[in-house]
């Protein structure tokens, strides 16, 4: 536990949500242990050749094929008769895990392959200067899905991705956020004690992305939390086992501390979607039971 | 010697070359292939991980996590399957990866056909793949094992696509003699790489690489398939003295001694040329036709072939495939291998790889490379990376 598995000296930004994540998400795996990375923001920040911040073994292959790739790694630690030697994780961001990559990971999922898929989910494709995800939330303003004269940014509210892991009958579906580290860390031990297809999303705000001081991180994380936009829960083959309850707070607290929703506060017509966003964090804590 | 199908002698040679996985995704006419490696799987004949994927993109993914873990992989596909693969191919290449693929020859949509020719695996030349070609089911069989003793050779580490002509040779029954598994036992030793993914010794895979080193990692795939064509023709004469069958190396010639037109030809159709070419040299008129088989078409033998025609007054090239807008690929290739016999100075430069940067002295230095070319008559090197780093 106390000992660094994700170095320092990476080329992420101060305060990243997505480096926070992956040093937990060790923390809680141990060293033995081989990482899977799809393309995306860690990918790129942890390993520029001949540096690595890995220190266990870490594949990139390509974008959308994180989850075949650590398909591939588990049926061969199989076949090799090595499956004691090592847990399989494959940690991607949303960009890769609930867009593009979508179609391997369901495959991985339904294959029953005995891996760990975690997205750490910073709700838009950083890496490539903060453009729109199916991932990105309601009324989030990104490159691609800019606020304007006749827009309040995004229109669509996130994919739910967690859900549609679950349906796949998986043993284990978990939601996590970095601003509840030992959370983080206990999960991703649970995780990988239970045999099969594991998906666990990490909430992982992005400073740069999502318009907030570095400093401001672990505060924003939990800010989506306690507001109800980022539900906690755990659900076991499709069932809802545990939930972080959590007392209340207005969105708007979550939202003015970012510049992707500014224009929310600023544009006429601004708090009808602000109403519409209360609506989404009511209607989560209707579902998940969040109010204490 | 037992007749069988195409794709059961292939499936025969995969079992006999003991895979730890293979991931295959169904698409005609590769299916009979993979149906046959399943049910070996499923009858206890074969003990592979077999896995099921969503995709072609998939099954080759799967293939480079467990190639990268150690483990000996294969999958199978043709046209559209592998179109979807293109860009793990080129990652597969890259990554150093000996996965060995079965190309079930087709064309490639639209208009939608599923019959044979060979612009898909054609289309993807430049992936870094080694590429091979079978003549007919006993060579699209015995190829296979060949292909893993080229790939997982520590000089190559490099994949290899084994060719077939769909249908014509996945499809048709023929005799095949099936090589004895303690002999192919003996012949390629269990894989055993140097580097693979483990906590034992934890290693980066796949790292980003910036303009200042690209070129040296493309440069160094671009030795291995330079180094594979030696490797090559050595495997086919250790395959020989094993099994006492041969195929010729890169290429193989037939009747082209004396000939004066010689066709130029991969795959199944060199079967095909070599009757009418029998039956041309038997009808009394004395025409003087033979034929070149290209065997591996990438790397590309152009010495191999230059040596070959050298004494030709004609090549016909057949290509089952055409680079829309100019001709076929081997044309284009074969005319290319040949042109300093016969036309200006010709000079070829790799540079501006990944982002590297082109300078005006680049670009002095290469106009210089061609002047002393010209005062010398003769081109050094006839394609050169350029500014190469330290390796």
């Amino acid at each position: 536990m106390q000992e660094e598995l994700f170095a320092p000296g990476h080329r992420g930004c101060a305060g990243c949500g997505a480096a926070i994540a992956a040093r937990l998400i060790l923390k809680g795996s141990g060293k033995d242990v081989i990482i899977v990375s799809p393309t995306g923001c860690l990918e790129v920040v942890s390993s520029p050749y001949p540096e690595s911040a890995w220190k266990v073994p870490w594949i990139h292959s390509l974008f959308e094929n994180a989850a075949a790739v650590a398909s591939g790694v588990e049926v061969a630690l199989k076949s090799l008769g090595r499956k004691d030697e090592a847990k399989v994780i494959a940690i991607g961001g949303d960009g890769a895990t609930i867009d593009i990559g979508i179609g391997a990971l369901s495959g991985m999922l339904e294959r029953g392959h005995d891996v760990t898929y975690i997205c750490y989910d910073n709700e838009a494709y950083m890496n490539t200067g903060i453009q729109r995800s199916s991932s990105t939330p309601y009324g989030a303003s990104t490159t691609t899905s800019p606020a304007g004269k006749v827009s309040f940014g995004e229109n669509r509210p996130k994919k739910n991705l967690p859900a549609i892991a679950a349906a796949h009958g998986i043993p284990y579906v978990a939601t996590a956020s970095i601003a509840y580290p030992k959370d983080v860390i206990k999960k991703v031990k649970k995780a990988i004690s239970i045999e099969g297809p594991k998906y666990l999303q990490i909430h992982a705000p992005c400073c740069t992305g999502w318009g907030f001081d570095g400093s401001k991180t672990i505060e924003i994380g939990r800010l989506a939390v306690e507001t109800g936009l980022f539900p906690i829960y755990e659900s076991t083959e499709g069932k809802v086992t545990s939930v972080k309850k959590v007392k209340r707070k207005p969105v708007e607290e979550y939202l003015k501390a970012q510049r992707r929703f500014k224009h929310l506060f600023e544009s006429e017509g601004g708090e009808g979607e602000l109403k519409k966003i209360q609506d989404i964090a009511d209607a989560n804590a209707k579902q998940f039971g969040l109010d204490l | 010697m037992e007749i069988m199908e195409g794709s059961l002698a292939v499936a025969e040679a995969v079992k006999a070359c003991r895979p730890n996985v293979i991931a295959a995704y169904p698409i005609t006419p590769q299916t009979h292939i993979v149906e046959e490696i399943a049910r070996m799987v499923a009858d206890g004949e074969l003990a592979s991980e077999y896995v099921r994927v969503e995709s072609e993109h998939s099954a080759m993914s799967v293939c480079i996590g467990a190639s990268a873990t150690g483990a000996r992989t294969y999958t199978a596909t043709t046209s559209q399957g592998m179109a979807l693969m293109h860009e793990v191919l080129f990652n597969a290449a890259g990554l150093r990866l000996p996965i060995v693929m079965t190309a079930a020859n087709r064309s490639l949509s639209a208009p939608i056909n599923i019959w044979n020719d060979q612009q898909d695996a054609v289309s993807e030349r430049d992936s870094g793949w080694i590429q091979l070609y079978a003549e007919d089911t006993q060579e699209a069989s015995d190829m296979t094992i060949q292909a893993y003793k080229i790939a997982e050779d520590r000089d190559i580490l490099l994949p290899v696509m084994v060719g077939m002509d769909g249908f014509i040779l996945t499809h048709v029954h023929e005799p095949v003699e099936l090589c004895p598994q303690e002999k192919v036992d003996d012949f390629l030793p269990s894989y055993d790489p140097d580097h693979y993914l483990t906590p034992k010794n934890p290693l980066s895979f796949g790292t980003i690489v910036y303009p200042s080193t690209y070129t040296e990692f493309r440069y160094m795939i671009h030795e291995a398939m330079k180094r594979a064509e030696r490797k090559i023709i050595d495997v086919a004469s250790d395959f020989r003295d094993k099994f006492g069958r041969h195929y010729g190396g890169l290429i193989d010639t037939y009747e082209a001694e004396d000939a004066e037109v010689l066709i130029m030809a991969m795959g199944s159709v060199i079967g095909t040329a070599k009757d009418a070419i029998d039956e041309l040299r038997a009808d009394g008129k004395g025409e003087k036709v033979g034929l070149v088989k290209v065997r591996c078409y990438r790397p590309f033998p152009a010495e191999a072939i230059a040596e070959a025609v050298k004494s030709a007054k004609a090549i016909a090239v057949l290509d089952k495939n055409i680079s829309l807008g100019y001709e076929g690929a081997l044309h284009t290739d074969v005319k290319s291998a040949l042109y300093k016999e016969n036309g200006p100075l010709a000079l070829g430069f790799i540079l501006g790889l990944g982002g590297r940067d082109i300078t005006k002295n680049t670009i002095k230095n290469i106009a210089e490379k061609a002047q002393k070319a010209i005062k010398s008559g003769r081109v050094e090197k006839d394609s050169e990376f350029v500014d190469l780093g330290a390796l």
